[in-house]
């Protein structure tokens, strides 16, 4: 029981986080009918971003106060999403933009993005000098906050569900009951209609870009401090948060945190039954089980067009 | 009753572009040509809409009226031509920005909104203003019962005549000044065509523009001022409503009447 706790806890912290990321996939699918697979880059841009700043502001400085640890949580997720926003909207203008103009097929979207992926993949190893494992200073300490039965919930985890939760809460609010949110929905659901509504498509996509990119970098940011940073990080979540995306339903945005939150927990779970390398693969067999019975995810297709 | 026509978004015209004839007409469309990349599917249209007119566009299917439509409302560019609307050159304008004009356009299809509710279509109609006017919202639901009966409903779900109503609500929400219907009675039950030519009709006298596209020609020749028969990419007839309901060839070809041969 107590092991099914700590997994538990374990699996939400690390669900948030695919949850932040798969919403960023979800929301372009929504308006571009594109899974934009350079997205996993745009978290470890936000992770790298985020880095560079809080590296400056306390390297080398030890632990905090509680105060400055506040401060600096939060400057490390505005940074975070603020990387991951400029790189999602430079991605959008220089990878997609173009190929949208000349009306290109979907292959040739797609293989932009594989090779946006790559490009800033190798250039953040360009600029990181290849390292593997940079990791954030240790500013503050992760102390167990209190216990569930023998199962420690310590900071760093509470750190991370919170924010994941509040950003989720706010974005949802932003799709549901804002201007913008309707727009994008609108977008989502019958473009070319959208416009004649007054809505402007092309500015629509680049908000989306924003928004989803700002999402992953502050992912990016948590991910970071919970464990490290490389330019090879986002392969993994990237491509998990990716099948969470596919899991609750893709263009659907509470399917894409139901999805992350529900991989985040199966994954840990998994580890009570299998050897721990089997983790990779768990995501991709409950996607592929899912997927078998309920081909349109969890929740189903939502703010993308009606297949 | 509301005006429809007043509000934010009716600008003063402005003044004639260069060249461009004076602003007798509301819209005057001049020699348009417009084309699917090889294909072209108008070939030098020209016809005009005076301020407070119902004008009909008839003609076969695949003769261009859609087109049209879509070229006059922004979302497609002629390539040869002009369009001018108000005094101002409007071709090559996005849809997106002539609807700031007061151009509003229910395609074909109806296309509303389906995942929305039909409260949020209408919404999505005023979008353009900063907060949706609420005396033109009561004036839609006036109009269309229907809609205040299903208004939290998703709009994929009402009945084919229900989301024809929808679609002209939300246009009716941007308070448009050239109302441009693209075959409104499509696939709809008599009773409801009625209904919706009636609506037409009534939206006119509250003073909106109509430019209407239609395969029933009957119905929207008795409704229209003047009319316009589009055939393969040209305008092949036009004329006031009674001549062309009256006219031998119109009967025949969009009528389905036989002709007493002589
Ligand atoms: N998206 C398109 N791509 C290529 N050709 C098109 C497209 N839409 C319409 N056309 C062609 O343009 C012509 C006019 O079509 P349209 O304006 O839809 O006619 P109507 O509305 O009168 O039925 C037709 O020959 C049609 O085949
Ligand atoms: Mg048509």
């Amino acid at each position: 029981m107590n092991d099914f706790i700590r997994y538990t806890i374990a699996g939400l912290t690390l669900g948030s986080m695919y949850a932040l990321i798969a919403l960023g996939y979800t929301l372009v699918y929504g308006v571009l009918q594109l899974i934009n697979f350079a997205h996993s880059e745009v978290f470890m841009t936000g992770a790298f971003g985020s880095y560079i700043v809080v590296d400056t502001l306390v390297g080398g400085h030890g632990r905090q106060n509680g105060f400055m640890v506040v401060v600096v949580l939060g400057v490390g997720l505005i940074t975070g999403a603020l990387s991951g926003a400029g790189a999602a909207w430079l991605l959008e203008r220089v990878a997609y933009r173009p190929l949208r103009r000349r009306g290109a097929p979907k292959l040739a979207f797609l293989i932009s993005a594989i090779g946006a992926s790559f490009f800033m993949s190798q250039l953040a190893g360009k600029l990181f000098n290849r390292q593997k494992n940079n990791s954030f200073p240790n500013f503050f300490d992760n102390r167990v906050l209190f216990s569930i039965g023998e199962a420690d919930v310590r900071l760093l985890q509470v750190i991370i569900i919170v924010a994941a939760v509040v950003l989720m809460f706010f974005l949802d609010r932003l799709v549901q009951k804002t201007k913008l949110g309707r727009s994008i929905r609108a977008v989502a659901e019958d473009a070319p209609t959208a416009a004649l509504m007054g809505i402007n498509i092309d500015k629509t996509i680049s908000r989306t870009f924003v928004i989803g990119g700002a999402l992953g970098g502050a992912a990016g940011f948590l991910f970071a401090l919970f464990s490290s940073l490389s330019y090879q990080m986002g392969f993994f979540p990237g491509t998990k948060a990716f099948a969470a995306a596919v899991l609750g339903g893709i263009g659907n945005p509470r399917g894409a945190m139901l999805g992350g939150l529900t991989l985040g927990l199966v994954e840990n779970w998994s580890v009570m039954f299998l050897p721990s390398q089997w983790t990779n693969v768990i995501a991709f067999a409950v996607l592929v089980l899912v997927l078998m019975f309920r081909p349109s995810g969890i929740l189903g297709e939502r703010l993308g067009r009606a297949a | 009753m509301t005006d429809l026509t007043k509000g934010p978004g009716s600008p003063e015209p402005l003044p004639a572009v260069d060249g461009a004839p004076a602003a007798s007409h509301m819209l005057d469309v001049d020699d348009i040509e417009v084309r699917y990349g090889a294909i072209r599917a108008l070939k030098g249209v020209s016809f005009h809409v005076d301020q407070g007119e119902i004008v009909a566009l008839l003609g076969a299917n695949g003769a261009g009226k859609t087109t049209t439509q879509k070229t006059v409302s922004g979302m497609m560019r002629p390539s040869l031509g002009s369009i001018t609307y108000e005094g101002q050159r409007i071709d090559g304008i996005p849809a997106h920005s002539l609807i700031n004009l007061g151009i509003c356009h229910v395609p074909e299809g109806r296309h509303v909104f389906p995942r929305m509710t039909v409260d949020e279509n209408l919404e999505m109609g005023a979008f353009r203003f900063k907060r949706q006017d609420m005396d033109v919202r009561a004036h839609v639901l006036d109009l269309f019962p229907r809609l205040q009966e299903r208004i939290k409903q998703q709009a994929g779900t009402l009945s084919g005549g229900e989301q024809q109503m929808l679609a002209i609500g939300r246009a009716l929400m941007g308070k448009p000044r050239l109302l441009l219907l693209d075959e409104p009675s499509m696939g709809l039950a008599p009773l409801i065509v009625a209904q919706i030519f009636d609506i037409i009709r009534q939206v006119n006298a509250d003073g909106v523009t109509v430019l209407l596209v239609e395969q029933n020609a009957a119905q929207a020749l008795a409704l229209a001022n003047r009319g316009y028969v589009l055939e393969t990419g040209e305008i092949v007839m036009s004329g006031a409503g009674k001549d062309l309901l009256a006219d031998d060839r119109i009967r025949a070809a969009y009528l389905g009447e036989e002709i007493a041969a002589s």
